[in-house]
């Protein structure tokens, strides 16, 4: 069967196609890139490479004007708070919904579908007066319990997960006389770990690329996040590019790095999701 | 709480446990649901308590306003786009499947555009798309298509929407791609090899057994692209404003501008009940034929 292959014209044509694919995957971040470090004398061709690659004037100026560092902090912030509560919530709700029985069990769980149906942002004409009435409004912690309580896709992946985990398990620590909570905390939460990982990766980039809930609910500039800067940014320098690429760049670099490493997570966590449906 | 029976634990721990995610669910969804509903026939503002309840003139301002409605017209690209897309991203994934040096190099980077922050990524295609500076037209220039090369991608009524599907094409077609390739992987090899025994050739394998085993896969996705479609929001709220003279406008982004521009909360509450209602048939469609396919295959 193999002996072929090498010849194949077929084989070929799979190459032709994938380097043209990844040239359109590629061709506009590497404009991005070059032109990050070109100054503004350095001629109107955004093909051709900067004088220098050591040339960090934009990354300053534009990290100086944005306040790009507050900005980031705020974003993990966010990031950090919002995962720990999803993380809790969802590994308790799934200890509840998938290991104890009791009256109205479907209707929670139908419940929680609804939520996934409903897309959060056609409700954001009201949810904005219920923020704005618990006080939240341009606080960090708006997007926070926003992030927590309006999106549930982590119930699903920890319910489709927890199954997994024999029920043997549990009723052995009951014979060692363990509590209820005892068996949560030391058996179902550390082999929910797999799930929890996968959880924290997707939501991480959900969180960062969030746009519309922190522009809604932040106004204030000190409260900007990565997203709402960027964008503050772009429409105070209209075609200004030199600054434009240094910024999207370093908005970029984060989560690009992050895959980089955790590409086996994220690429299981997309199919596992999927196929879930 | 060891001294307790577990029947007594059981009620504290689901007391303990549930309270506070039920109430989250209960104040962000429910309540919003509910309210948005009952506002949609009122005249609310926002911000009175007691707003008059005017039936339905909101449903017939928005079903008879052709400004209103009439912005679905603009999401068109994005559905046609958007099965282009999964019809590229199939092909893609057949091609990552067999046996290639370099695939999951390939993999990693088609998948890229994915994970990269959403707005960075919407300005970076403002530079592609610029009339006079913009690497498209430059690039178009170079290879000799002169008469393309001044085309004004996101300044042309006719073209915006496109261009602006475009981008999110190339964010998404590398995710489409790993599921389809998740599907892929998951048919079983014996599969292929009782076909080969059967002397079927290449073209008689991807029609007769891989296609058909992605049926329901397919499907899911091509409903993800229409609800996705129906919902666009960010693109033409970063990039173009709804401009040229409100081309790239669609129907979210009219809904949140008749709400938080013009304190017409209750007519763009009548807007999201209405968005609602068709994202809720799209979804029952989609389980009513993929739950059939399932049961026919």
């Amino acid at each position: 069967m193999s002996k072929s292959v090498r010849r194949d014209p077929v084989q070929w044509l799979k190459y032709v196609v994938l380097l043209f694919a990844s040239f359109i995957v590629l061709f506009p971040p590497y404009v991005v890139v070059v032109n990050a470090f070109k100054q503004g004398n350095e001629g109107n061709d955004p093909f051709a490479l900067p004088h220098s690659f050591l040339n960090f004037d934009n990354f300053r100026v534009v990290i100086e004007r944005t306040h790009l560092w507050h900005s980031f902090g705020n974003t993990v912030y966010i990031i950090a708070l919002s995962l720990i509560g999803n993380v809790v919530l969802g590994t308790m709700m799934a200890y509840c919904l998938g290991r104890l029985e009791f009256k109205g069990k479907k209707l929670v769980l139908g419940a929680f579908l609804f939520a996934t149906i409903v897309p959060t942002i056609t409700t954001q004409v009201v949810v904005f007066s219920v923020i704005k009435w618990m006080g939240l409004y341009n606080s960090l912690y708006a997007p926070v319990i926003l992030f927590i309580g309006a999106d549930v896709i982590q119930i699903y992946i920890y319910l489709q997960f927890i199954r997994n985990i024999p029920y043997e398990l549990d009723e052995s620590a009951m014979m060692d006389g363990a509590s209820l909570f005892r068996i949560y905390r030391s058996v179902i939460f550390p082999l929910l770990g797999p799930a929890t990982a996968t959880l924290i990766i997707l939501k991480t980039i959900n969180i960062y690329n969030e746009l519309y809930i922190p522009f809604l609910y932040m106004p204030k500039t000190s409260l900007a996040v990565v997203s709402t800067s960027i964008m503050r940014f772009a429409s105070n320098n209209q075609a200004e590019w030199g600054y434009i690429c240094a910024i999207i760049l370093l908005i970029m670099i984060p989560t690009v790095v992050l895959y980089l490493f955790l590409q086996r997570y994220i690429f299981s966590g997309v199919t596992n999701g999927a196929v879930k449906g | 709480m060891n001294g307790l029976s577990y029947q007594a634990q059981k009620r504290i721990i689901l007391l303990c446990f549930m309270s506070i995610p039920l109430a989250l669910l209960a104040l962000f969804t429910f309540y919003p649901a509910v309210k948005l509903v009952w506002m949609s026939f009122t005249d609310w503002d926002g911000l009175e308590a007691n707003p008059t309840w005017i039936g339905f003139a909101n449903f017939v301002e928005v079903f008879t306003n052709r400004d209103l409605f009439g912005v679905f017209l603009n999401q068109i690209p994005y559905a046609v786009v958007g099965i282009v897309q999964n019809a590229i991203a199939i092909v893609f994934a057949v091609i990552l499947n067999s046996k290639l040096r370099g695939r999951n190099g390939f993999r990693v980077l088609m998948f890229l555009p994915f994970i990269m922050n959403a707005v960075a990524v919407a300005f970076m295609f403002q530079y592609v798309f610029d009339t006079t500076n913009g690497s498209l037209n430059i690039l178009l220039g170079a290879i000799g298509l002169d008469s393309l090369s001044k085309t004004s991608w996101l300044g042309n009524t006719s073209l915006v929407n496109f261009s602006l599907a475009s981008i999110s094409m190339w964010r998404f077609l590398g995710y489409n791609m790993v599921i389809y390739l998740g599907a892929l992987q998951s048919i079983p090899a014996d599969m292929y090899e009782a076909a080969e025994i059967d002397g079927a050739g290449r073209w008689q394998k991807l029609i007769r057994l891989t296609l058909p085993n992605m049926t329901k896969i397919i499907q899911l996705n091509m409903f993800l692209t229409l609800s996705g479609a129906l919902a666009v929001f960010d693109l033409p709220f970063v990039l173009t404003k709804g401009g040229p003279a409100g081309s790239s406008e669609t129907f979210l982004f009219k809904t949140i501008n008749t709400a938080f521009q013009f304190n017409n909360f209750g007519l763009a509450s009548a807007m999201s009940v209405v968005l609602l209602l068709i994202v809720v048939v799209v979804l029952g469609l989609q389980n009513l034929v993929i739950g059939r396919g399932g049961r026919d295959a």
